[in-house]
């Protein structure tokens, strides 16, 4: 910061030319502050209606994928088993979870399942419907991606697309025509092959890692 | 310090055409190009700019004579970075969907050459009036073209206009035009006709 001193300018003589060293590290450490507080508060100040609106898009996800739950569970995984109970001293935010949602009737209609993937543009999370006995799909929403507009973008733009996974039954097979033979066949997007495929793999993973979870969380429910 | 309202009326007018950030300044072209893929963004994108453009020139103009200059760059993009960052949250909390579609580029506003430009160019030198002025016009003219581009682009790249349809289903969209390719050619053309039309007005003044 000195070495403005050696190189004097034509505007050497404007006020603030030669400062010496202490005002401006004052003023450095002071707008430094200053600046810290207002985006801490700031901050502060939108947190809580930021964070209100996470929770509210996750919760009409799950409605959306569970076709209108009338109630439903947080399930956490705790050492290799899900359980209704978050585990001591854990960081609610931090532990894995699906949500197991009830009919009116209190039966269990299905459980919903986040899970993501890079895709063709950075990572695509989704969420899905999975009756964890059959295998079968209850309906799947992206919930973000970057993926191309105009191409990428259909696999939660195209109703089409989306529509198919209601009903089809994991492990999925993406195909270029579905042949109606089996129930696992889902076309992939022209132009957005990798993005649709990527989807697919998303749900199988998912599938394969938590279908027995699901389902040993089930029996010892029901025994 | 009482400004001439001829000079006012210069310092607001300024930015929205004869020397528009965009056209003519040829600032903040990433935003320009990577943000108009729809009109609701172009939107989201030019207030925000517009909010942080005029903080920071208030605040830039009202501290000339506390900055040293040593520290100029410094403490204005501390400035910058501080309204930058408040207009992310506040976009977030208010608007969650376009804060989502705009991605990083919110917080990549404090590069914006314009907003870093009227600070160091013209802000510093003058009052918190001409300074507030000259920021509602640069960030309004900075909108407006945002507006100009997103418009081409949102109809023909995907058929509709802030989300409605505007052709029937036989509109078959030109997606190039939402892909980045399609931001340049849009801009492209812009600057195309501008130079034409100011080089047909020179001939003519010269003849």
């Amino acid at each position: 910061m000195t070495t403005a001193h050696a190189h004097p300018s034509p505007a050497a003589s404007a006020p603030g030319s030669g400062t010496p060293s202490w005002r401006l590290l004052t003023i450095l450490s002071l707008s430094g502050a200053l600046a810290g507080g207002l985006i801490v508060s700031a901050y502060r100040a939108t947190l809580p209606p930021i964070e209100a609106h996470r929770a509210a898009r996750v919760e009409a996800a799950i409605r959306e994928v569970l076709k209108l739950p009338a109630r439903w569970d947080t399930l956490y995984l705790d050492r290799g088993a899900l359980t209704k109970r978050l585990p001591d001293g854990a960081n609610p935010k931090a532990v894995e979870r699906v949500f197991l949602g009830f009919d009116s009737n209190g039966n269990p209609v299905g459980a919903a399942i986040t899970a993501g993937r890079p895709g063709f543009a950075d990572i695509i999370n989704l969420i899905f419907g999975l009756d964890p006995t059959s295998g079968t799909l209850l309906g799947m929403k992206v919930l973000t991606s970057k993926e191309t507009p105009g191409l990428g973008d259909k696999i939660y733009r195209d109703s089409g697309f989306v529509r198919q996974f209601r009903g089809a039954v994991a492990p999925l097979k993406g195909v270029k025509d579905v042949s109606g033979k089996s129930q696992s066949e889902v076309a992939v997007i022209t132009g957005a092959t990798i993005s649709s495929r990527t989807v697919i793999r998303i749900i199988n993973e998912a599938t394969a890692r938590w279908q027995p979870l699901l389902q040993a969380y089930r029996a010892k429910a029901t025994p | 310090m009482a400004a001439a309202p001829a000079a006012s009326l210069e310092d607001l007018t300024r930015g929205l055409w004869r020397e528009n950030p965009v056209l003519v300044q040829m600032l903040g072209l990433c935003p320009t190009l990577a943000v108009t893929n729809s009109v609701a963004n172009g939107i989201a994108m030019g207030v925000a700019t517009l909010f942080v453009l005029l903080g920071s020139n208030v605040l830039v103009a009202s501290l000339r004579t506390v900055i040293p200059k040593e520290v100029r760059i410094t403490s204005y993009i501390l400035i910058i970075a501080t309204f930058v960052t408040t207009a992310d949250f506040t976009l977030e909390a208010l608007v969650p969907r376009i804060h989502a579609a705009l991605g990083p580029f919110v917080a990549l506003i404090v590069v914006n050459c314009i907003i870093l430009g009227r600070a160091e160019a013209f802000a510093s030198r003058v009052s918190v009036r001409r300074a507030a002025l000259d920021a509602i016009g640069m960030g309004t003219g900075f909108t407006m073209v945002l507006l100009m581009m997103s418009g081409v682009r949102e109809v023909l790249g995907s058929g509709t206009l802030l989300g409605m349809a505007l052709f029937g289903g036989r509109f078959e969209p030109w997606v190039i035009m939402v892909l980045p390719p399609g931001g340049f050619l849009t801009l492209g053309i812009f600057l195309l006709l501008l130079a034409w039309r100011a080089e047909r007005r020179q001939r003519v003044q010269e003849a």
